[in-house]
């Protein structure tokens, strides 16, 4: 290091000084850099080439695929004639999901408020890594719970005839899944309330509860859905847990209790034996295809969310 | 005009709505923390009153083998996504430019953290299994469990670094050192406490990944522990090998129920062992980042 001297003649300026110590290393991590980048565009265009085959190859409308509930769809390479019409599996992943979020929403913003308004310390000691746990338990082992403790539980107290798999029971363990995130995410929103707000309400002479409701959720809005919506992506995308317990009928549920089929449970559980390039197999593409372009739409309106919420600040 | 009995009955519904609402928020917190409790608690227990000496071995009825792939499943996978996630982090803190690439790459990222684990093992199956003609194998696993663990570590390192105090590098550059000398040898090492968290993290996810590795990993596994030929598919360090792991050997033997009798047993206990490992790791990383806390806050 003694040879290095400021100014500009000193070694440190000669190119293969500089290449040494500065290029090789700042060309690796941009080639890291781009090779993320590769790596998301490839997965979408590999997603966007098998799942539209379906569309391209074996000439099924979008239309079929969507809104029809005709499945038999042929299982041989390069053979088409059958029905691919995707509605029930579409269907059980909206009902679904649907059910976890009506159920976990709430639960969540309750926390959330709990963990930071009410009680902040028990909040960052208890609920904190508590919260952290939930979401570190595997799906599996959610899945494995609602197989052995909640399906049994539905089939005993509600008499469910499929013997407890059903939409109500998908629902609970997806509930389960997604609160941490909504919890984290509106708890984070939250806390970002500034203080003078709260201070301007309770000298006013609010109650906790009034500033809770009228300054804080109107304030952490943009946050809260944000919550929701992470919360709803990854309900959209659970594959295993749903399909442990959802019972992997094929038919449109008559009610919360009888089971029906989803998106990611199909996919699971026929990938593995459909004839690549068949048009079963196109079919379960084209499905993955739709739940990227869930998670994409997802990420669109969290971004419109956030920006939203920007220009409101600035105002 | 407002009379002053209306205003006392005013606050009074004011003042008892408050307290209700403060009952409910104790209530959904304590719930919360019970149900958890349950959870952790039922799991482990079924585990521990399953148990059967058995389980430990690496034979058909017990879990050795599922629990040293998955091991070393995201030993692998850590060995990939961490290179190249830190590099990346570091690209995005400290050369990419405010811009289109930058921004481009933050929604690359945004989009490979949100994807569905089910289509990133779509994705892995079609591109390191059926594209090279390969069987189920433990290096596709780990490779799509490294598209999985890469939006973590790249944040992480991204943040880290660039919440290091500005002095560091203007200190590390006014010395005359190149920017790349100032990340190698100032702001990584400084960085790096916090960057293990995160891939302690990513690892702790990687031990109850299942989606992803179903059609890339594989649903079975066949070890000789006496071959260490590592090109034989049943040495155990073989990454060329099937390896499935503990989180998919609960979702393998939820079917194999008439198969083998013990199928409820190994699933509970590979529950509780997951959950120990998992927790295990949120702990560690819980400790460090506390430990990092500390020390940041005493400068």
């Amino acid at each position: 290091m003694t040879k290095q001297r400021s100014g500009g003649l000193g070694p440190q300026n000669s190119t293969a000084y500089r290449l040494k110590k500065e290029y090789l290393g700042r060309g690796a991590v941009t080639v890291c850099g781009i090779l993320i980048i590769l790596l998301t565009l490839s997965i979408g265009i590999f997603l966007l080439v098998k799942g539209t085959g379906t569309f391209t190859k074996y000439h099924h409308s979008v239309w079929e695929f969507l809104f029809s509930a005709d499945w038999s769809p042929m299982d041989r390479a390069d053979q088409g004639g059958g029905t691919v019409g995707a509605a029930i599996y579409i269907c059980g992943t909206f009902l679904t999901c649907g059910l976890a979020l009506l159920i976990a929403a709430p639960f969540s913003l309750a926390a959330a408020v709990f963990m930071t308004e009410i009680s902040p310390k028990t909040g960052s000691r208890l609920f904190q890594p508590a919260v952290e746990i939930f979401v570190g338990i595997p799906s599996v082992v959610y899945g494995w719970i609602g197989l052995t403790v909640l399906v049994p539980f539905i089939r005993d107290v509600f008499g469910a005839k499929m013997g407890g798999f059903s939409v109500l029971a998908a629902g609970i363990v997806l509930a389960v899944m997604i609160f941490p995130t909504i919890t984290t995410v509106s708890a984070d929103a939250i806390r970002s309330v500034p203080w003078d707000y709260r201070n301007a309400a309770y000298g006013m002479g609010s109650t906790r509860w009034q500033v809770i409701y009228h300054i804080v959720f109107p304030a952490a809005r943009p946050g809260i859905f944000t919550g929701i919506i992470l919360g709803l992506s990854r309900a959209v995308g659970e594959a295993l847990a749903v399909a442990m317990v959802i019972g992997k009928t094929r038919a449109f549920p008559a009610n919360l209790l009888s089971p029906t089929n989803n998106l990611t449970a199909a996919i699971a559980a026929d990938m593995g034996n459909s004839a690549d390039g068949g048009e079963h197999n196109l079919a379960l593409w084209s499905m993955a295809l739709l739940l990227f372009s869930f998670s994409m739409l997802f990420i669109f309106i969290i971004h419109r969310i956030s920006r939203k919420g920007r220009d409101r600040d600035k105002a | 005009m407002i009379k002053r009995k209306d205003t006392e009955k005013c606050m009074a519904r004011a003042k008892a709505a408050d307290r209700a609402m403060t009952g409910i928020f104790y209530s959904v917190g304590g719930f919360f923390l019970l149900l958890l409790l349950l959870l952790a608690g039922y799991i482990i227990f079924k585990g521990i009153t399953d148990f059967y000496p058995e389980l430990l071995t690496f034979g058909r009825n017990g879990i050795g083998n599922q629990f040293f792939n998955t091991v070393y499943l995201v030993f692998l996978s850590l060995v990939i996504s961490v290179p190249l996630g830190i590099a990346a982090g570091i690209y995005m803190a400290e050369y990419a430019k405010e811009g289109q690439i930058l921004s481009f790459l933050r929604v690359s990222i945004e989009s490979l953290s949100s994807l569905p684990s089910i289509v990133v093992g779509l994705f892995g199956y079609l591109v390191f299994i059926l594209m090279t003609g390969a069987k189920w194998n433990l290096m596709a696993g780990a490779m799509a469990v490294s598209i999985l663990n890469l939006p973590l570590i790249t944040t992480t390192t991204e943040d880290a670094i660039r919440s290091l105090p500005r002095g560091y590098k203007e200190g590390s550059m006014a010395l005359g050192a190149t920017h790349w000398q100032t990340i190698d040898r100032v702001l990584l090492p400084t960085s790096l406490p916090r960057i293990i968290t995160g891939v302690i993290l990513a690892a702790g996810r990687g031990f109850g990944e299942a989606a992803a590795l179903l059609y890339t990993a594989g649903q079975s596994t066949n070890i000789n522990w006496s071959n260490w030929n590592p090109a034989s598919p049943t040495c155990p360090l073989n990454p060329f090998r099937p390896g499935e792991t503990l989180a998919l050997h609960i979702w393998v033997m939820r079917t194999e129920g008439s198969l083998n009798p013990n199928s409820t047993a190994i699933a509970n206990f590979s529950a509780a062992v997951l959950i120990i490992m998992v927790l295990g790791f949120s702990l560690l990383a819980r400790f460090l980042a506390r430990r990092i806390d500390r020390k940041t806050g005493g400068l």
